[in-house]
């Protein structure tokens, strides 16, 4: 053969025939700059200001390390525990014909629409040690309001749509063929739903993960009211930040969230890598 | 393992799918359940399975009532039309699954396993593939895997559900082949449920053919295709060309024709004649025979399809000649067929 390869280690999968490759690239690439790449590179831009001693000195104090570490730590418990109630309501919500689905199935975007500091508010009154919720629970020592459980149980609220949202439209597409199969390799129902049709939800339960995950940890509104913001306690970072700025230390606070930024985006690239290792595998 | 269908009747919504179908199945026969769509045939397949419960009757597996099993106690292996492989496992895994998921004491060791999934690949000559995902599968391959998951647990009837039906015409042949051998060779009580005839005849030991909610005819191959038992079965299986005839004194008469076919058993009054179109005699004089005018002629394959009107209610029928017969050229062709059947009209 006489030709050779234009790029040489580098290929672009041929395009199909169908004009507007060029044209639509340009514009995601261009749009995504514009939205996400300037803002967040101006971000990163005004912490190097700092230099790297600063930076450190406002990376290792012991209040920046504790509200990462409450942030990423109820994210990602509440994310966990959304995954479990979460792939259950879908599962209701597919599976089962009874009255009022259809209410139930719209009041699961809810938490999407409401403005988050109602739905804090809401929940620090029910789980104050006065409220319906904190009543109950006072007698058996567990305070939720003002603790980081209060942080979980407010992060929950704002993640379960994710995960319902994203794991319902792949029951839907779960064929009762497979089912069946499982049914008549003599797999009794428990075995069917763990080793058969859970696997195959896998993708879609990590997507709805990583989507409520992130949407906790960046999470501000709802959390404000109900954690006490406690430093050391029940300081979440977004708030550490929101301080800063008050307190006109711009640097700490691009500090902050750069390191935050640049948490969220390996959490999320790991997460995306686990995905498409099992998305390649399922086809 | 024998299985006998005894007065089922299936209702969906109160929509009967199966009307009062008895059936017995020998032990290691290969059955073909045939029939158009809507016919209740893959209905009856899924009953003997225990995938759907019957709204009356009751099917036996050997002497004992299935009825009271359920599904993951008939041991039956089932082939889904669109396979239904579990697409997160491998094709190893797949294949062992029904053995993985038996209770303890009866769970083979997973060694046992990997090594009956390697054995089962082999038969459905797909060595080497047991680290694959089926979604790295070709048509034909997933198939195959999905017969050899079937055929793991050891299964007492293997049922499978338009098992070719989803492949292309060259792949479906030689896969057909194979099942006969397979089925041979391990000696299966085997039903597969299927709308292709050719597929039917040339596979089952006996085809059961089915309409409506009921079974028509069950026979050989030789005996559905050369003794249909009725105008559906005739029509349905191969070939065939129909006529409204006249019964009278024993004689067949096209209007006012008789046309040199007697049949002493049946009653005077109208009826219907069935022939194939290639089991015919061409006639040169038309002394009691079927006269028609050529209304058109198509070239099919190896032979030539002719169409004929007949008589003043211009009836078509269809007739086959060897290519390059005089006939074809004619205006006017008489003919009289070979083997026929009459069946009274109804009502």
């Amino acid at each position: 053969m006489t030709t050779t390869p234009a790029f040489a280690g580098w290929r672009f999968r041929q395009p199909s025939v169908i004009p507007g490759f060029g044209l639509t690239l340009g514009f995601s690439l261009a749009y995504l700059t514009l939205i996400i790449l300037i803002p967040l590179s101006g971000l990163v831009w005004r912490s190097a200001s700092l230099g790297w001693t600063d930076f450190l000195a406002i990376a290792t104090d012991r209040r920046t390390l504790k509200a990462l570490e409450i942030s990423f730590g109820t994210a990602f418990i509440a994310a966990a525990i959304n995954v479990v109630f979460g792939t259950v309501v879908a599962w209701v919500l597919v599976r089962y014909r009874f009255p009022g689905r259809r209410v139930i199935d719209a009041m699961v975007d809810l938490p999407f629409a409401l403005p988050t500091a109602v739905a804090g508010i809401a929940l620090t009154t029910l789980y104050s040690p006065k409220g319906w919720m904190g009543a109950l629970l006072a007698p058996l020592g567990i305070k939720v309001a003002y603790t980081p459980l209060g942080i979980v149980i407010a992060l929950i609220f704002i993640g379960l749509p994710f995960v319902v949202r994203t794991v319902q439209p792949i029951i839907e597409e779960i064929d009762k063929e497979v089912e069946e199969a499982a049914a008549t390799l003599g797999a009794n129902r428990f075995q069917t739903i763990t080793k058969v049709l859970f696997p195959g939800l896998a993708p879609a339960v990590i997507t709805g993960f990583a989507l409520a995950f992130a949407r906790g940890v960046g999470e501000y509104g709802s959390v404000i009211f109900i954690a006490g913001n406690l430093p050391y306690v029940s300081e979440i970072a977004p708030l550490l930040i929101v301080i800063r700025l008050e307190e006109y230390d711009y640097a700490a606070a691009t500090a902050i969230a750069t390191i935050m930024l640049a948490l969220s985006f390996l959490m999320l690239l790991v997460i995306n890598l686990i995905q498409s290792r099992t998305r390649k595998r399922y086809g | 393992m024998e299985v006998r269908v005894s007065n089922v009747r299936k209702e969906f919504d109160r929509f009967p799918a199966l009307r009062d179908v008895s059936l017995d199945i020998r032990s290691g026969e290969l059955i073909a359940l045939l029939g158009p769509s809507g016919s209740g045939k893959t209905t009856l397949l899924r009953l003997i399975a225990g995938l759907e419960r019957p709204t009356r009757g009751t099917i036996f597996f050997g002497d004992e009532d299935a009825s009271n099993r359920t599904i993951q106690q008939r041991n039956v292996g089932f082939v889904f039309q669109h396979y239904a492989l579990f697409r997160h496992m491998t094709v190893a895994d797949n294949i062992g699954f029904g053995l993985k998921v038996r209770p303890a004491a009866k769970r083979p060791t997973r060694a046992e396993i990997r090594a009956r999934a390697s054995e089962l690949l082999d038969l459905v000559q797909l060595s080497g593939l047991e680290k694959r995902y089926p979604a790295q599968l070709s048509g034909g391959q997933r198939q195959r895997v999905a017969l050899a998951r079937a055929m793991a647990i050891e299964p007492k009837v293997l049922l499978l559900d338009e098992p070719f039906g989803a492949l292309d015409a060259q792949v479906r042949r030689e896969l057909r082949r194979w099942l006969r051998e397979i089925h041979d060779a391990t000696g299966h009580t085997t039903i597969f449920v299927t709308h292709d005839q050719e597929e039917a005849l040339e596979l089952a030991d006996r085809v059961v053919v089915m309409s409506q909610g009921r079974i028509e005819q069950i026979g050989t191959a030789d005996e559905v295709y050369d003794t249909p038992n009725s105008p559906f079965v005739y029509g349905f299986i191969g070939e065939s060309s129909s006529l409204p005839v006249k019964v009278e004194d024993g004689q067949v008469w096209i209007s006012d024709r008789p046309i040199g076919l007697s049949t002493p058993d049946l009653g005077d009054g109208e009826a219907t004649l069935y022939f194939r179109p290639h089991d015919i005699e061409l006639l040169d004089d038309c002394n009691g025979c079927i006269a028609g005018t050529l209304a058109a002629s198509r070239r099919v394959a190896g032979t030539r399809r002719v169409e004929l009107e007949i008589g003043g209610a211009r009836e078509r029928v269809e007739i086959e000649l060897p290519v390059g017969h005089p006939a074809a050229q004619k205006s006017r062709v008489a003919f009289r067929p070979k083997r026929w059947k009459l069946f009274p009209k109804e009502g």
